[in-house]
């Protein structure tokens, strides 16, 4: 499906989430409890079989933190950005999506490692880049760090 | 640990057997970066990985978000520095898709060239180490000249030879001079004979096809499922190129193939990267000989130093040296995502802009990050040596793994 028929098909299929558009990809608003179905629908559904996770990262829009995935798909080559908006700041969770494609095993320990953002469900959640003894979770905005020296 | 790739205690009890552990890595001279797996092993059998990475973080993302939009390019030459020009380039490339900047076909060939160049050195490098670890040091000394090269051509452009820093957004600093174009004919008229010479060496060799054929395959389904990019999918089988199915820098106007292999295994991914030399240096010849006239680079006066000496007499290039400088830039609010083929798989940069100097948030898409976590798999049931053959020819470099 190009872009337009994408945004079209998600209209129709998913009426009472919001649809955007961003420069490169449609953009799908999900809410934190639906991650899973939404996902698994979107890489079942014979229209989009979106086979593949090729990025998941997140962003801290502080105070809201928002956890992003990229898919694509293999067979139809069209792309989508799923955005879940979480908003708990002080205990941030979501459903892993480790179940639906593997990669997503240091996708999320990596957000875990930088956002300190828990994934329900992961199987191995760990610190990957820094020590497990590491204070705070440096690519949050309010994180501080005596180290950190200003020019 | 994991439960998929670990023998349960309780087994282990009753059979009374004795699994050993051993540490690959993280200094192993084998393993050719900072990788440590800690290997469950019976006798001489892999039973189960784990992996611990992480020993060469260096905090990428977040210096990122504290540095203007040019000086983020110093960044991407440390990630994957077998092949730092391609780095530079998709991250201009990402820049300029920020800003929406249009760059002409001089441009855009001119990057072709040398993107194509470092994949070439890239898999020069992957390959030929494929076949020092399966004892064959002839043909690493012997490509390795040729990888010299290709530095000499960095060299000529840019002045740097490994963490190039190539290129500006929007284009060159400087345009092809005519060393660089006859260095780069001289290379595209010794580098097929040697890569004969090298395939000969290596490509039908009876130890060498014995020691790769069936050692690390992954199944196509697998490796998507994983997220592999670049070789190691399409050696997998699936025609996954960013080149052909999101061009960019006018990649459409070319014709070449995209090599593809069946099962995904190590002598594979050696041959998908053979051919992709051989259609690497096809783009080459064909972007040299079609070069438009033009101008090398594409009007984004606030990302290029102008001329010292216009800076002391003029008015307007005095004002952007400042603004430069200053990192006083307009970037637009927007979120893009932009990826390259790079050596190893689609090298993808995630920028999300708030239109100050420096990017709100930069994530990069490391393509042997994301299929590393494939390797206990692919490794479980083999032996040592091939465990390091495999690891090889996933072509994983430590600061691309680690950023």
């Amino acid at each position: 499906m190009s872009k337009e028929e994408l945004k079209q098909y998600l209209e129709v299929t998913y009426p009472d989430l919001e649809v955007k558009e961003t420069v490169n990809f449609p953009l799908l608003l999900v809410n934190k409890e639906d991650v899973i179905p939404v996902l698994t629908k979107l890489k079942d559904a014979s229209e989009t079989r979106f086979n593949f996770l090729f990025c998941e990262t997140a962003v801290d829009r502080n105070p809201n933190f928002e956890v992003i995935y990229h898919l694509t798909s293999t067979y139809y080559h069209h792309d989508l950005e799923v955005k879940v908006i979480l908003e708990d700041r002080e205990n941030p969770v979501i459903d892993s999506v480790y179940g639906l494609w593997e990669a997503a095993d240091l996708y999320e320990d990596e957000i875990y490692d930088m956002f300190g953002i828990r994934f329900k469900g992961h199987p191995n959640l760990r610190r990957i880049m820094l020590t497990d003894e590491w204070n705070g979770f440096p690519l949050r905005k309010d994180y501080q760090d005596d180290k950190i020296i200003s020019l | 640990m994991k439960d998929k790739t670990t023998p349960s205690l309780e087994t282990s009890k009753k059979d009374e057997k004795r699994y050993s552990t051993l540490n690959l890595g993280p200094t192993h001279p084998a393993t050719h970066g900072i990788f440590q797996n800690v290997l469950t092993m019976d006798g001489e059998t892999i039973l189960g990985a784990e992996q611990t990475i992480g020993y060469i973080h260096r905090a990428f993302e977040k210096i990122a978000e504290r540095r203007p939009y040019y000086q983020i390019t110093t960044l991407t030459d440390r990630m994957n520095y077998c092949s730092s020009p391609l780095n530079n380039i998709g991250w201009h490339l990402a820049v300029e898709k920020l800003l929406g900047v249009e760059t002409n076909k001089r441009i855009d060939y001119m990057r072709i060239i040398v993107m194509e160049l470092a994949r070439i050195s890239d898999h020069l490098i992957c390959n030929s180490v494929i076949g020092v670890d399966s004892g064959a040091l002839t043909g690493f000394i012997y490509v390795f000249e040729e990888r010299e090269k290709i530095y000499e051509i960095y060299e000529e452009l840019c002045g740097a030879r490994l963490t190039t820093n190539l290129g500006r957004v929007g284009g060159f600093d400087r345009d092809f001079s005519p060393t660089a174009i006859r260095k780069i004919r001289e290379l595209m008229k010794r580098l097929p004979k040697i890569l004969h010479e090298f395939e000969n060496l290596l490509m039908r060799n009876r130890i060498f096809m014995d020691r790769t054929i069936n050692v690390g395959s992954i199944s196509a389904e697998r490796a998507l499922n994983y997220s592999f990019t670049g070789p190691c999918l399409r050696a997998a089988g699936v025609d996954y190129d960013v080149r052909v199915n999101e061009p960019y820098s006018s990649y459409n106007d070319f014709d070449f193939i995209v090599p593809i292999g069946q099962n995904g295994d190590t002598y594979d991914r050696f041959c998908v990267r053979e051919t992709e030399m051989w259609e690497s240096m096809k783009l080459i010849n064909n972007a040299l000989e079609n070069m438009p006239e033009g101008k090398f680079n594409a009007e984004v006066p606030a990302f290029y130093m102008p001329p010292k000496e216009e800076v002391y007499s003029k008015m307007e290039p005095l004002i952007s040296h400042f603004k430069m400088v200053m990192g006083e830039i307009d970037v637009p609010k927007k979120e893009i995502y932009h990826a390259v083929e790079g050596g190893n798989g689609e090298l993808g940069f995630y920028v999300v802009s708030d239109g100050g100097r420096t990017p709100y948030r930069l994530h990069f898409r490391r393509p042997s990050f994301i299929y590393y976590q494939a390797y206990p798999e692919m490794i479980v049931g083999s032996t040592i040596s091939d465990a390091i053959l495999t690891m090889s020819s996933m072509n994983i470099i430590a600061g691309e793994l680690d950023a």
